[in-house]
């Protein structure tokens, strides 16, 4: 390490590419991943057998990692609807 | 039949009108018969980027509705015999292009052209959609800076999705063109390095193109940069991404990439 490097900024590029890592690896998974809109169609479809749901109350989430694929449903039911098909 | 290349980026001011105008330019240079199309229409600026703001009498959206046939519509270059470019209407909205219009307009184009360079304008809607629709290759210009990248990664998922070749099933040949890039901001770790940015987009590169005073001047005499300075550091750069695209294989060098004595004190750290 050279003496200068105490004086200067923190070298912003590797942050730069950091956050475009994270980032990218977040939207590529949960945009415009045909399998998640077909899931989220099939899964909507399902429940809307049983009780009323609204469209965009069913959040379907894919996150890949490089070991594993995390699939996160998460379906908001409305309380009387619960309520009717228990 | 002519290629269709489209120069595409998501984000604006990027580079891709002068990178457009630079290629175009390029492959007539080389004696090929090139078509320029401008796709933004409401914000056309390749007529002036090229120098024939003057001489724009119709334009793609006249050519679509009927108004103007195409040979009509075409304004052949003053210098380049065999380079042609198709204005983008100022006036109408974007809407007045229509998907049945542009494949008319495109399937003309092909025969009479062997490159047909389709100017993208910015953003992902249908402007960007329909000059990124028939292409056979696309040249996504990006900018060594976040936002950019980011929006490059949105537009290649587009063009793997949105063409007539990807709803084919055919794969979309895409091509990285890394515009404004500074070698000695980079290797002082200022700046995201061609390597960064090709892990990162993860799709070939066709060229380096510096930043560059030479690019602004051309823009400012309205001359693609391959016409204004052919011996500048940007046009050498257009001149060799042409070749790729016409299929050579040239080893990448990286423009600028020379380090003075300051670079060489405060450049790199020791390991």
């Amino acid at each position: 390490m050279s003496i200068f490097s105490l004086f200067r900024k923190q070298r912003s590029a590797p942050m730069a590419r950091e956050r475009l890592q994270v980032l990218l690896a977040h939207e590529r998974a949960s945009s415009g991943s045909d399998l998640v809109s077909v899931l989220r169609e099939e899964i909507l479809a399902v429940i809307a057998k049983h009780v009323q749901v609204d469209n965009d109350k069913v959040q379907v989430k894919m996150d890949r990692d490089e070991n594993v694929s995390i699939l996160e449903i998460d379906v908001e039911i409305p309380l009387d609807a619960a309520q009717q098909a228990a | 039949m002519g290629k269709v290349i489209v120069v595409t980026s998501g984000k604006g001011g990027v580079g891709k009108t002068t990178s457009s105008a630079a290629l175009g330019a390029a492959l007539a240079q080389r004696g090929e018969k090139v078509a320029v199309v401008d796709f933004d229409v409401g914000l056309r600026n390749l007529d002036l980027v090229m120098g024939a703001e003057r001489r724009v009498v119709y334009d793609l959206v006249n050519v679509i509705q009927g108004e103007a046939k195409l040979p009509q519509a075409l304004i052949r270059d003053k210098r380049l015999e065999t380079l042609f470019l198709l204005p983008a209407s100022q006036t109408r909205d974007k809407d007045a292009l229509t998907p049945e219009g542009v494949e008319r307009v495109m399937g003309e184009l092909k025969r009479y052209f062997d490159w047909i360079i389709c100017d993208s304008p910015a953003g992902i809607e249908r402007g960007a959609t329909l000059a990124m629709r028939h292409a056979d290759m696309a040249v996504v210009v990006t900018n060594p800076e976040v936002s950019s990248v980011r929006d490059s990664d949105r537009i290649i998922g587009l063009l793997d999705a949105k063409t007539l070749k990807a709803e084919r099933g055919e794969r979309m040949e895409k091509h990285l063109l890394l515009t404004r890039y500074d070698a000695n901001r980079a290797e002082r770790g200022d700046m995201l390095k061609v390597d960064d940015v090709l892990e990162i987009l993860s799709i070939p590169l066709i060229g380096i193109i510096p930043e560059s005073m030479d690019v602004l001047r051309a823009s400012n005499i309205g001359a693609p940069v391959t016409l204004a300075d052919a011996r500048s550091t940007p046009a050498l750069a257009y001149f060799d991404a042409a070749r790729r695209l016409s299929g050579e294989v040239l080893p990448i060098t990286i423009p600028g990439e020379k380090r003075g004595i300051f670079g060489k004190i405060f450049g790199r750290k020791a390991a």
